[in-house]
């Protein structure tokens, strides 16, 4: 016998919902909610989702698990009545110039608004003043529009475990932002910009750059040329209600919508994403047989590098030193490009569709520039692309397709697949296989939704373990796995969004979850119906191989094709407490933070600073944090960490210094 | 660890049996306001002067008088209080210079010192027991806070102390605590009246072997100081309380939250844990029984919903402090995830009593459903402010006018018809007006008439308290302690705020007030947490009981109670005879006219300061 309860006089059956929400959502009743999405905690502050329960009074749906026999209403004069007031109340601090907001159509305050069928505003208006943070590559914060609902602060920690964005204030002076209200670059922000994905209004938005494209294009002195990711013919086709089951006649649309736009060649990024694979492929056996530096961690997503390099400095060594295809795309397109199309380099513009935020950041890595010049000149998501196709007044859906530019638009399924999570060490195993004679094609094992996904299988004598994860805090729980010794991988691919690209933040927005599947789908189709499916059969590849690199992991291959990268300090604050005018000094930094003040760095720096015990040959600073918060008081002596410092330990140290 | 509670009576006791004389000093937060550490160090020193022997130290060989600082007495108005034993003299309003004499006459020997005596009419009060506002009260809870020594846990000991915990460790089960505890029908005291009997039983039954014990001392209610002074006064009684509680829940650990503003109750409460930790009650195997319980004294940081109890749990884990939603209630899923039991200062205080009396003798007190007695904070317009403890059910009439001594009005006189209102259980609670004057004060009825027994605030109101004044004073509060979370709370007690002050300044019309009344109800209805569920309560009550007034804000423009300076008008009526004083004092130079002329006040200068009107010696000015 299942468990009954009744909505709106129907008896319905439920079983292990977990919420009254979700019971309702099933019988097709779409309850309003701001705060609610099925992945994060329950927060239960938009109130949207409220219902009658009888005996007990009005219950919010997503916090009251279901019980027998519950008699609910969705619909009672005073819930809709709330209803309207609760989206009222949000309006009157909204900042509602709302034709100009970017989010304009698919903001969720404005649905509401219209669903609800809200025709005033009968509260004051005091919309929140505040200047918009433009501090970051990737994103764009206004507070402005804020519903302070807290789905980017709980995505941030619960999903990707970086808790950059918190709530400052409060009452109607609450608002959201970095730590000490610092802008989003000073954060701990890897730009993954999965809050403006579940941001339902325009507070949190990917960082616009297709103005300059359009400039670029009117410029008669530019040639620009463009590439399309992978997972941007997965999804774009959402925008004009084209759901196409491989996403090849998506993609010739595409190429023929940025022709006509003025793009002189159009590229796929899928063709350097072959190129990676046979790159770090051969990076990988290297590797392997060396015994070195294992495991290998792939680094074609931007966040989940910035998200090692800031948290894990141990782990860098393990990063494949590949650029992703992106940054191949660049560097190919930056430095071959103009000799193979016969355009002058300073006139040539390079542009990347991605599906990404971070992507916009990792085009700017000074370690992907060459004599200070960049290779990628603007990153547009798949949002903008969309907005670019509407604003040069295509009707996207009748377009004819048209083919890629040759050379880097032919591609293998394996170069297609990069696009979801999996994909990446699939197209490897296609080609490490294939170097070890065996001829599987799919390997339906490493794909799938699980956050943590392993795999074993055996190459030559060799048993190769494998991982393939997504979402930050998956990757963090792995990597102190590995740390700790209680897990051992040869490979790990990681990809910061659920779901890899195709779960993008530089995609359409989606809220349900069947979207992200289906687009993976759509790759897996696509690949399906390639005529390649390895990506070392490229022609195109082995030929630029040939003509300009070489071969893979040549001295000319890591010239063009490999990157590195450094500790990437999160946090760090700097006051100069004494300066010495003396030609022979010793730097002491003192340390600070919480932990190591508490265990006494004050006093460590009083003795420091106090002139007469140096004869004033000493620079102090104290600054936070040397981060061995474990070992401390810590303090820098001439560049030489100590770790359980006394004040008499430091005298000692810096009067040994003087010495010298 | 075995602790002899007997053995420590007998010691305390010889400790002082050559100690013929007590004095006390009222060391509560009003009376050191009021410079009662001051006196303390006066009595010290004319001691020294005058040869009398006196001590601040009990030993064995000390004799002669002791000198000791007590927890708040609660009659606050009349502070600094010294306290004579054991003739039982209660001097009010001790200076400095008053020492002498109190040491030379009523130490020395047993003279009383009639102008230092509180006086009643003509009458002249020696002590408590002669004191209208101590006579009408029922001290319980508060009995031993004006008199015990609060940072010595002998002395609380030696009156019995911890004796209620050990029999509830060493005689009886966890569910025979619980069983006796709902037996008695104590209600938590912290607002919302939960058995305190069942929220222990289902703690008591939940699965996992970490449980919390948590005290909530987050007391932040405007004009409420009750919790205050059972944790500064006689904090030892709260962690005998804690104790009782973790035998009957099971926890082997808690926690004693205390908002980060009571100073005197952090550092008290801290030495009281020390204390008790050292001398055994708390710890491992506490009386010998298998029971280990142990005790943190934790900060609050000055957000008043960390007095909502998952708002107080996320503080403790170190995350802002914001509710969530319920359930999991904390009982289920509490600190930490652990099932956790969260009980209000004057509650774990009450446990005691009723471990030591029975359940039966507690019902005695108070009524059926609401058993006991309750502290509160009288605060307002009234003659005597203080703390005050009576037995639930007592009328309002007999708080106000028998123990507090009426209602004053804007210059202190008491009159009969003063009384306006009385806002009960600070900015979450309601009003009351003269037709509640006879209503029992207990939980249920209060509730019937829109109001809450709360933490027990009272703030009383005289005729020139404007009632949409009032409420917007609480609305202000409520709005800036929201947490912001929920868009009701958040965005409601602000749009409210701004109603509100709209009727305050006259930009109000009648549809303000349908919208007012329609936004308090959906904020009350559909809140998150406590705190936005009962903010509208002041602003509901007061239309309920005061809509007259309401409407002469909206409709007239008028402000009866003349509080609302932007409604007011100030004209000169006939008896002026042109002095011209008022033209003088005006700072604004509003009035004009010829000597010895009927003056006028130009409206469109006049700043309604009402200057002009206290200085007219001819009460020729008006307010209207």
């Amino acid at each position: 016998m299942g468990k009954h309860l009744t909505i709106n006089g129907k008896k319905v059956e439920f079983t292990d919902e977990r919420n009254l929400l979700e019971v309702i959502r099933k019988e097709n009743i779409e309850l309003p909610t701001f705060c609610y999405h099925s992945e994060l905690s329950i927060h239960g502050a938009c109130r949207l989702c409220m219902v009658e329960v009888a005996v007990k009074g009005i219950m919010s749906a997503c916090s009251t698990p279901p019980e027998p026999d519950m008699d609910i209403k969705t619909n009672t004069e005073h819930l809709i009545e709330m209803r309207k007031i609760t989206i009222e109340l949000l309006l009157a601090s909204h900042d509602r110039e709302c034709t100009m907001c970017a989010k304009s159509e698919s903001c969720k305050l404005q649905y509401l608004a219209r669903r609800l069928g809200i025709e005033e505003v009968r509260f004051k208006s005091i919309p929140r003043k505040e200047p918009k943070d433009i501090s970051t590559y990737a994103l764009v914060r206004d507070n402005g529009k804020c519903v302070l609902c807290g789905d980017c602060v709980r995505f941030c920690d619960e999903i990707q475990s970086i808790g950059a964005l918190g709530f400052v204030g409060r009452g109607s002076q609450s608002k959201i932002c970095p730590a000490f209200e610092r802008d989003l670059e000073s954060s701990e922000c890897v730009y993954c910009g999965q809050c403006s994905r579940v941001c339902p209004t325009g507070a949190i938005l990917p960082k616009p750059e297709f103005r300059e494209v359009w400039k670029a294009l009117s410029d008669e002195k530019k040639k620009v040329i463009i590439a399309i990711a992978p997972a941007v013919r997965a999804a774009l086709g959402e925008v004009f209600g084209i759901t196409e089951e491989n996403g090849t006649e998506l993609a010739g649309k595409i190429v023929t919508a940025l022709r006509s736009m003025g793009f002189v060649k159009v590229f796929d990024i899928s063709f350097t994403a072959d190129m990676t694979i046979v790159e770090e492929a051969n990076e990988f056996l290297g590797r392997l047989e060396k015994d070195d530096d294992m495991p290998m961690f792939t680094s074609c997503c931007p966040a989940w590098v910035r998200f090692v390099e800031q948290y894990y400095p141990d782990f860098i060594k393990n990063l494949s030193t590949c650029r992703s295809p992106q940054g191949m795309y660049g560097s190919i397109a930056r430095r071959i490009m103009p000799e193979v199309l016969g355009i002058p380099k300073e006139e040539l513009v390079v542009v990347s569709v991605m599906p990404c935020t971070a992507k916009k950041y990792e085009a700017r890595r000074t370690e992907l520039a060459k004599d200070s010049v960049i290779d990628i000149d603007y990153v547009i998501t798949t949002q903008e692309l969309a907005l670019m196709i509407e604003e040069a007044g295509l009707r996207f859906a009748d377009l004819e397709a048209s083919a890629f530019d040759m050379p880097l638009g032919f591609k293998t399924g394996g170069g297609i697949i990069f696009g979801t999570s999996g994909g990446v060490t699939e197209a490897v195993l296609r080609n490490v296989m294939n170097t070890n004679g065996d001829e599987a094609e799919e390997f339906n094992f490493v794909r799938g939704e699980n956050g943590v996904r392993e795999a074993k299988l055996k190459v030559g004598s060799k048993e190769l373990k494998l991982a393939i994860v997504h979402g930050l805090k998956n990757a963090r729980k792995v990597l102190r796995d590995i740390r700790a010794d209680k897990k051992r991988y040869d490979f790990v691919e990681v990809m910061a969004c659920p779901g890899g690209c195709v779960g993008g933040a530089g995609q359409p927005v989606y809220s349900d979850l069947a979207v992200r599947k289906r687009r993976s789908k759509v790759l897996y189709e696509n690949d399906k119906i390639m005529e390649l499916h390895k990506p070392q059969d490229n022609p195109y590849v082995q030929k630029m191989y040939k003509d300009y690199l070489e071969k893979s992991g040549s001295k000319k291959a890591h010239e063009y094709l490999h990157t590195s990268y450094k500790y990437r300090k999160r946090f760090k604050e700097t006051l100069e407490i004494s300066k010495s005018s003396l030609d022979k000094v010793v730097n002491v930094e003192v340390c600070v933070g919480r932990n190591c003040l508490k265990k006494g760095s004050k006093e460590i720096l009083k003795r420091v600073a106090d002139g007469n015990n140096f004869k004033n040959a000493v620079n102090v600073q104290a600054l936070i944090c040397l981060e061995r918060c474990s070992k401390g008081p810590t303090v820098k002596i001439n560049g030489e960490t100590f770790e359980h410092c006394t004040p008499d330990s430091v005298e000692d140290r810096v009067k040994e210094e003087l010495k010298k | 660890m075995t602790i002899d509670l007997e053995k420590i009576t007998q010691e305390f006791l010889s400790s002082r049996k050559n100690i013929t004389k007590r004095v006390i000093v009222c060391a509560g937060t009003g009376c050191v306001a009021n410079g009662s550490l001051k006196v303390f160090e006066s009595l010290m020193r004319a001691a020294n002067e005058l040869g009398i022997e006196a001590h601040i130290e009990l030993k064995e060989e000390n004799k002669g008088a002791f000198l000791s600082k007590s927890g708040c007495q609660g009659f606050c108005q009349n502070g600094p209080l010294v306290n004579i034993l054991p003739a039982g003299i209660l001097y009010t309003k001790v200076k400095i210079d008053d020492a002498k004499e109190i040491l030379e006459k009523s130490v020395k020997n047993d003279e009383l010192i009639g102008r230092l005596c509180y006086h009643n009419g003509d009458e002249v009060c020696k002590g408590q027991e002669e004191i209208p506002f101590y006579q009408k009260q029922y001290r319980m809870v508060l009995k031993q806070c004006g008199i015990i020594d609060p940072e010595n846990i002998r002395e609380y000991i030696a009156g019995g102390g911890y004796m209620a915990a050990k029999k509830a460790c060493t005689e009886m089960t966890d569910k025979e605590v619980c069983d006796l505890v709902l037996e008695s029908g104590l209600r938590g005291r912290g607002g919302a009246g939960f058995l305190t009997g069942k929220k222990w039983d289902i703690t008591r039954k939940q699965e996992g072997s970490k449980k919390y014990m948590i005290c909530n001392g987050d007391e932040g209610d405007p004009g409420a100081f009750m919790d205050r002074s059972v944790m500064e006064g006689n904090p030892h009684s709260v962690i005998e309380g804690l104790i009782i509680a973790a035998k009957a829940t099971g926890p082997d650990e808690g926690y004693i939250y205390v908002r980060t503003e009571y100073g005197l109750a952090v550092e008290r409460m801290n030495k009281a844990v020390k204390a008790a930790t050292e001398i055994g009650v708390l710890g491992d195997n506490i009386f010998g029984s298998n029971h280990n319980f142990k005790l943190h004294v934790m900060e609050g940081a000055g957000a008043f919903v960390c007095g909502e109890e998952t708002a107080l749990i996320a503080s403790i884990e170190g995350k802002r402090g914001m509710p969530s939603p319920k359930p999991p209630f904390p009982s289920q899923s509490g600190l930490w995830g652990n099932p956790t039991t969260i009980n209000n200062v004057e509650t774990l205080a009450t446990v005691p009593i009723i471990i030591n009396y029975g359940a039966q003798n507690f019902r005695k007190i108070g009524t059926e459903n609401s058993p006991g007695t309750k502290t509160f904070a009288l605060t307002g317009n009234v003659a005597n402010t203080g703390l005050i403890e009576v037995p639930l059910g007592t009328t309002l009439k007999h708080i106000i006018f028998d123990i507090a001594g009426g209602v004053a009005d804007d210059k202190g006189e008491v009159k009969e018809d003063n009384f306006k209102a009385v806002q009960i259980g600070g900015p979450s609670g309601g009003c009351l007006t003269k037709e509640h004057l006879d209503l029992p004060l207990e939980f249920e009825s209060l509730k019937k008439v829109g109001a809450m027994v709360g933490s027990g605030g009272l703030v009383v109101m005289s005729k020139n308290n404007c009632m949409v004044n009032v409420s917007k004073f609480f609305m202000q509060f409520t709005q800036n302690e929201s947490c912001g979370k929920c868009v009701l709370c958040r965005e409601g007690t602000k749009q409210m705020l701004l109603m509100l002050t709209d009727i305050t300044t006259g930009k109000a019309n009648e549809g303000t007030l349908t919208l007012l009344e329609q936004l308090a109800k959906a904020v009350m209805a559909e809140s998150l947490c406590g705190l936005g569920k009962t903010a509208p309560n002041p602003v509901l009550s007061t239309l309920r009981y005061f809509r007259d007034e309401y409407n002469a804000h909206v409709k007239d423009k008028k402000c009866p109670a003349g509080e609302c300076v932007n409604l007011l008008s100030y004209t000169i009526t006939d008896k002026c005879i042109g002095c011209g004083l008022c033209a003088t004092k005006c700072p604004v130079k509003a009035i004009s006219g010829d000597k010895g002329k009927k003056h006028i006040i130009d409206g469109s200068k006049c700043v309604k300061c009402g200057v002009c009107m206290a200085s007219c010696k001819f009460g020729a000015v008006a307010r209207g």
